[in-house]
């Protein structure tokens, strides 16, 4: 948070308005096995690991601002459970900061479960009458399901997209320095 | 520095549940015309001309990937498809006698045919935009707004697909921006329509069917009423002398067929029905921008 430049914060911005808009113009109208993928809480998880916690937390808490707003929906249910998906991606990184290629896939799956078991969590505490049924955790996990398979990618979109305003990575720098030959440990004995 | 950090991480985070909070509780306490359900309006007519281009523009990639859907929905359609043609085909053998019959005695009674075609409705044909992601809110967004006539409250129907044929009610306009409108299906929980059987034989309201958003159940059916499996049911289009309580959809809009009848015949049965449309995959809609004879 304390490294965000103005560069990086109008490619969030950017990356904010985008997901929104693909997700609810086109993602969302393609049904594939009787469900659609979910792009916001990969991008919110995706920012998360990449940014740190409050960024994903603000950010989250923006794409579910506009989400909300652009489909006529109870204003700030979104916005809470993405601020929770941004977070937890966040505070992983912090913690943890995993390597392994499938984080992207389990991160993902996990920012899904949460965002919309959240989601239907809030609408029974608000008591809104939506229909409870097997057909809607069906739908719940094979969007889960649907999102780990897609994320990957769209992690890697993300990375892609906010990369050259990231401050590089030391681990990286380190790698890069060490196999052109400039700070390897052995060349400064 | 360590505490510095963690505090204002904290702060940021309290900050921002709490702000979610607040927003949830104010919209979800005030009226439809108050701050924030405004806000959201503006927000709206902002973001959906982009939208509307979006749609547009990513039409292509939609039809691809709806492709590979489609294709196998279609495979399992096909078998379903060929059995109920093969029933239709009997039946419109009988139904051509009965038409006969019909036309001559309208013509012995001096009866006026009422027309089938909704040009007398003004119907505004508009593309949808975008549509929500999950099941909890049933709600579209479509590309025509008060500019072109539309209001809130009037009813919407679609045509499976491409619009060509086999038009169905899908529901009403729910909020309305310049350039946009929302509308609610009848797959919400809110939404119940008057309907009646294409015969005029059995009369109710359909609501969604708890526990499953694409199927519709007929209330109020009363008990000595026998209701057969493959009916069609359309708008009642009912009339009241009080002004609040007419049906805002015009009569013989269809909605679905009845496809089970739950408790059959006794004082609680409810016939469940699929509806013709399915709202997941609407490209095109019709607004009836106008009320004709009352709905009568």
């Amino acid at each position: 948070m304390a490294g965000l430049s103005p560069q990086i914060a109008l490619r969030l911005a950017v990356l904010c308005v985008g997901v929104v808009v693909l997700q609810v113009a086109a993602v969302s109208q393609v049904v594939i096995f009787g469900t659609s993928a979910d792009l916001t809480p990969l991008v919110v998880a995706a920012v998360g690991l990449m940014c740190g916690s409050i960024s994903g937390a603000i950010f989250g808490f923006c794409v579910g601002f506009l989400f909300d707003a652009a489909l006529v929906q109870t204003m700030g249910l979104t916005s809470f459970v993405c601020i929770v998906a941004g977070y937890g991606a966040g505070r992983l990184r912090e913690l943890r900061d995993p390597q392994s290629v499938v984080v992207p896939m389990i991160v993902g799956a996990v920012a899904t479960a949460i965002t919309t078991f959240g989601y239907g969590l809030l609408n029974f505490m608000l008591g809104i009458d939506a229909p409870v049924s097997f057909l809607l955790l069906r739908v719940i996990v094979a969007t889960i399901v649907f999102n780990a398979i897609i994320a990957i990618p769209v992690f890697a979109l993300v990375r892609r997209w906010l990369g050259p305003a990231l401050p590089e990575d030391p681990r990286r720098r380190r790698r890069r320095a060490y196999t052109t030959g400039g700070l390897s440990p052995l060349s400064r004995a | 520095m360590y505490d510095k950090t963690v505090r204002r991480r904290r702060a940021v985070l309290g900050l921002l549940v709490v702000s979610s909070l607040i927003l949830l509780t104010a919209y979800f306490r005030e009226p439809t015309g108050g701050a924030l359900h405004n806000v959201q309006r503006g927000i709206l007519t902002v973001v959906s001309p982009i939208q509307d281009g979006a749609s547009k523009a990513l039409k292509p990639v939609r039809d691809l990937f709806g492709w590979v859907g489609d294709t196998v929905t279609a495979k399992g359609d096909l078998k379903d498809a060929r059995s109920e043609r093969d029933k239709f085909r009997s039946e419109a053998i009988a139904s051509e006698a009965a038409v006969r019959q019909n036309a001559k005695l309208r013509g012995l009674l001096n009866l006026d045919r009422i027309p089938n075609d909704l040009s007398p409705y003004r119907p505004v044909t508009a593309r949808v935009v975008t549509r929500s992601p999950t099941l909890w809110f049933a709600k579209i967004t479509i590309s025509k707004g008060s500019g072109d006539g539309i209001r809130v409250g009037q009813p919407v129907i679609a045509a499976d697909g491409d619009g060509s044929d086999d038009a169905g009610l899908i529901g009403k306009v729910d909020s309305v921006v310049g350039s946009s409108a929302v509308v609610r299906l009848i797959t919400d929980s809110s939404i119940a329509v008057a309907a009646t059987t294409a015969d005029g034989s059995v009369s109710g309201t359909v609501k969604p069917s708890p526990g499953n958003p694409r199927d519709l159940i007929m209330d109020g059916v009363a008990q000595k009423v026998v209701v057969q499996r493959g009916d069609f049911v359309v708008t009642a289009g009912t009339v009241s002398r009080r002004n609040d309580l007419p049906s805002v959809y015009p009569p013989d809009l269809p909605i679905g067929r009845i496809t089970r009848v739950e408790d059959a015949g006794s004082l609680d049965q409810v016939p469940h029905l699929k509806p013709f449309v399915d709202p997941r995959r609407i490209e095109y809609v019709q607004v009836l921008t106008r009320r004709v004879n009352d709905n009568r």
